[in-house]
């Protein structure tokens, strides 16, 4: 796509234009012309992605989106009941103690949230999903924060990510009181791994003259569930191809 | 799908339109570093992002977009004069804390200067420093030293968080700037709960319920008691102009009450300050100006700063 060129040979067929030029400024009366792009490129696309049979898809629309939060909670509050059942946690000094504690209220708290919200909704909430935490020392400090660190930081991104997708205000803003709670705990898991990582470059664009400067590095539902299925059982691994 | 078609296509109505990708390149940098997450799932939204991005800025915002960001602009630049003060002050911040505090400074220089570039020529005005009273009216001071500085802190973080939550819901005409705004706010949570950390006394303190004023948790636990020093940061934690913007001890959420709604975890307790910890508030624009308006010198209301 870098070698974009003007085809001007290629639609020699194509001459006569059907309309007369317009100015700049009229083209935005055509309010629906980026989305109708969006619309008319992904009539044309196919899905090529793999078999996905065996995938849970979240849906789409707002339910959609509150079924693929629904999810990360799950994930998040799985983990977080896990740690507080497990030996580092024991042993843990009486700070991480009264944080560790924290994060598994806030998260049971989401996903006991986003289940009557969904079914509220008069929608079917995702089914309970089994994670796969094999790859996590509950015994061992550093295991269980850089556990927290990446489901803190996906979080984040996922939400803030999936904001765009969202047609009801309510969902949105809903979604902003928890995204900020999430950023909360994602700072402060980082700070306990490093001191003063709370905001660093791998979730934030460094730069401070750029288009997203020093903005959280959002990602796409695709991305984050590529992330959160490295944690989920096989049969709860998720897709959002419904998602757009 | 024939992209060459589709701009082609465009020419026709637009005969500039290789002039906005020429004088934009920038946009194909966003497509090449994400060639590998681009799938046929993903160009889709990727060619919508890539037109919005040629064409965003060229076009009037709707008024609303404009006043929101200015109106974060605003929380920004106090913020941003805020920090760089606190750097040059003497002895005020530890050295330990100083990359910290550096880094939330070019947090909010960057944050200016993203939302300088979608406002273009419907930006505010650069406030300057002499715009802002940090003392509100001789009953702060931040200067004098480290724990009144991060006190001060997070009135200023904790406000933004709120306001930026508050007009989310304005931006969802523009994909991009909601999303740019999105995570504008999760970055200064980001800072909320590092300024909390170093308040309460650093990774190995522990919180003190009976005092959340000053030895806070990373997040907003009730409503903290009214802040750092309630006369002055009482309404960064309380309800907005009305109950849309419930104060931050709100345990209600979509109609659901999520303390008596939830169930605890093994060994824990869903108490009212863990249900109201979960979910933070938004602010509308009429209070976030109020407490902007603590903070603004004569300078600063002569330029009608949070009016």
């Amino acid at each position: 796509m870098s070698n974009l060129t003007k085809p001007d040979e290629r639609d020699a067929a194509f001459t006569k234009p059907l309309y007369t030029p317009i100015k700049r400024r009229s083209f935005f009366m055509y309010a629906g012309a980026t989305a109708g792009i969006t619309a008319l490129t992904l009539a044309g696309c196919d899905d090529d992605s793999d078999d996905n049979s065996n995938f849970i898809d979240v849906g789409n629309g707002d339910v959609g989106v509150l079924n693929y939060a629904y999810a990360l909670e799950q994930l998040e509050a799985a983990f977080y009941a896990q740690v507080i059942g497990g030996n580092y946690y024991a042993t843990a000094n009486a700070a991480e103690k009264q944080i560790f504690q924290d994060l598994a209220l806030h998260e049971k708290i989401h996903v006991d949230f986003f289940r009557q919200a969904i079914a509220s909704a008069n929608a079917t909430p995702l089914q309970d999903l089994t994670p796969d935490f094999s790859t996590i020392n509950f015994s061992e400090r550093s295991s269980v924060l850089n556990a927290a660190k990446t489901f803190e930081d996906l979080g984040v991104a996922a939400y803030n990510g999936a904001g765009q997708y969202i047609q009801n205000p309510d969902y949105l803003t809903i979604a902003g009181k928890i995204v900020s709670v999430e950023a909360r705990h994602a700072a402060l898991i980082r700070d306990l791994i490093t001191f003063n990582s709370f905001v660093a470059d791998d979730v934030v664009d460094f730069s401070t003259t750029s288009d997203t400067a020093r903005q959280e590095k959002s990602k796409r539902p695709a991305e984050v569930l590529t992330a959160a299925n490295m944690y989920l059982a096989d049969g709860s691994k998720l897709s959002a191809s419904n998602l757009q | 799908m024939d992209l060459f078609k589709v701009i082609s296509d465009i020419e026709k109505v637009d005969p500039e339109v290789y002039e906005r990708f020429d004088t934009r390149r920038r946009v194909f940098k966003h497509i090449s570093g994400m060639s590998k997450a681009v799938t046929a799932a993903t160009l889709p939204g990727l060619l919508g992002t890539m037109f919005n991005k040629a064409y965003g800025q060229t076009s009037a915002l709707p008024q609303i977009i404009v006043d929101t960001l200015n109106l974060a602009l605003q929380l920004e630049y106090l913020e941003r004069y805020y920090y760089q003060r606190g750097l040059d002050t003497p002895n005020l911040i530890p050295a330990a804390d100083v990359p910290a505090i550096t880094i939330i400074r070019d947090d909010e220089v960057g944050h200016i200067n993203a939302i300088r570039a979608v406002l273009g020529s419907q930006a505010i005005p650069d406030p300057t420093a002499a715009a802002f009273d940090y003392t509100a009216g001789g009953r702060l001071t931040p200067f004098a030293n480290a724990a009144n500085f991060y006190g001060t802190s997070q009135a200023f973080v904790d406000t933004g968080v709120r306001a930026y939550k508050g007009g989310a819901v304005n931006l969802m005409g523009n994909k991009a700037i909601l999303t740019a705004a999105l995570n504008i706010h999760s970055v200064e949570a980001r800072h909320s709960s590092h300024i909390r950390l170093l308040r309460r006394g650093g990774v190995a303190a522990t919180a003190d319920l009976n005092n959340l004023n000053e030895k806070p948790k990373s997040w907003i636990s009730g409503t903290d008691n009214g802040g750092p020093v309630p006369a002055v940061t009482r309404p960064v934690y309380a309800q907005g102009t009305d109950a849309d913007y419930p104060a931050e001890d709100n345990v209600t959420q979509a109609n659901i009450n999520v303390q008596t709604s939830s169930s605890a975890p093994t060994g824990l307790t869903i108490t009212p300050a863990a249900a109201s910890e979960a979910f933070d508030e938004p602010l509308d624009a009429a209070a976030v100006k109020a407490i902007g308006r603590n903070f603004r010198s004569a300078v600063g209301a002569a330029a009608g700063l949070f009016s």
